[in-house]
């Protein structure tokens, strides 16, 4: 019997680490949301150089979309 | 509902097509995984060899998006590594294609997107990763190439510690070329099956996202491009750091 308990115990709290790690996506949205709020605000002020600015954006949104994905491979880890 | 197949991870199980279990103790079945690679494969080749069967001075509509493919890796590799880039464009356009052509197949309903595995593109990001050291190591020479990790003009008790997170993180590449592209393709699929898990059950409401799917789909395919052009900026700009070290 209390082996059952325990053993729904650590099914439930796979559960609860699972959301947990979804707290991750946070500073990951954070992180986007500098970049582009300054990439914009970038072209704003000089627009010749939004070539430039896109690629450094992009690239930069990349890493820190990566950080959020580090925490969904997390969470598919903990389920799995 | 709950069956295993509308599992919105079910999407991503391997099943072998024939099985050729142990051959010399390893297993190596013709799984779905390498059906989708062998298609990516043909799909490119047709496409060049189809867009480039006239070999117009001015260019139709496919031969143009050929040569749109081509000039765009053309364009990082120049921008990136600049001339002496020139001997790798092969490798860094095979990449380029190979990666984007599983991307856009996985886009197909009911196919299988081979790049959201792990052990694909770590496979992938660690040819890219074992090809720049020995290129380094060829071009610089080994102490010019582990000069590297220690940038110049730092006092000297910092040099081992500097030395040692710059190697983590020279060593870490791989993983993140491979772990930045599969996951990327797994939480997309994931979140377009979720979302489709929604359609029926709402009934005549399903109608709203159904159309937030349809909009998904497009991002998507955006995602599937963009991830495939990272993986060739990165390469390129780690195949730059081995060939010319003057800049850092």
């Amino acid at each position: 019997m209390e082996v059952v308990q325990a053993a729904s115990d650590i099914e439930s709290l796979k559960y609860i680490g699972m959301g947990l790690v979804s707290l991750g996506m946070l500073g990951a949205a954070i992180g986007v949301g500098l970049i582009f709020g300054n990439a914009s605000q970038a072209i704003a002020r000089n627009p010749g150089a939004e070539d430039k600015v896109r690629k450094i954006a992009i690239l930069g949104a990349v890493f820190a979309e990566f950080m959020g994905l580090l925490a969904f491979v997390l969470g598919i880890m903990i389920g799995g | 509902m709950a069956g295993p197949h509308h599992s919105p991870i079910a999407q991503f199980e391997i099943t072998p097509i024939f099985s050729l279990d142990p051959v010399f103790g390893y297993n190596l079945s013709f799984t779905n995984s390498s059906l989708f690679m062998v298609l990516a494969v043909l799909s490119v080749w047709l496409f060049f060899s189809l867009a480039m069967r006239q070999r117009a001075l001015v260019p139709g509509r496919w031969q143009s998006l050929a040569e749109v493919t081509y000039q765009f890796v053309d364009g990082i590799v120049e921008e990136n590594i600049g001339h002496q880039g020139r001997r790798y464009f092969p490798y860094i356009f095979s990449l380029f294609l190979f990666v984007l052509a599983g991307n856009l197949l996985g886009m197909v309903p009911y196919s299988f997107t081979f790049t959201s595995h792990i052990m694909t593109t770590f496979a992938l990001g660690a040819l890219v990763f074992v090809g720049v050291t020995v290129v380094g190591i060829i071009h610089q020479g080994p102490v010019k190439f582990f000069a590297h990790f220690v940038p110049a003009g730092l006092p000297l008790w910092i040099v081992p510690v500097v030395f040692v997170i710059e190697l983590i993180s020279f060593l870490s590449r791989p993983f993140s070329l491979g772990i930045r592209l599969a996951a990327n393709m797994m939480a997309g699929h994931t979140l377009l099956k979720v979302i489709a898990g929604f359609v029926v059950p709402l009934g005549i409401f399903g109608v709203a996202p159904m159309v937030f799917l349809v909009l998904l789909t497009g991002f998507e395919i955006f995602i599937a491009i963009l991830q495939a052009y990272i993986f060739t900026l990165l390469s390129s700009m780690y195949l730059a750091e081995a060939l010319h070290q003057e800049e850092h």
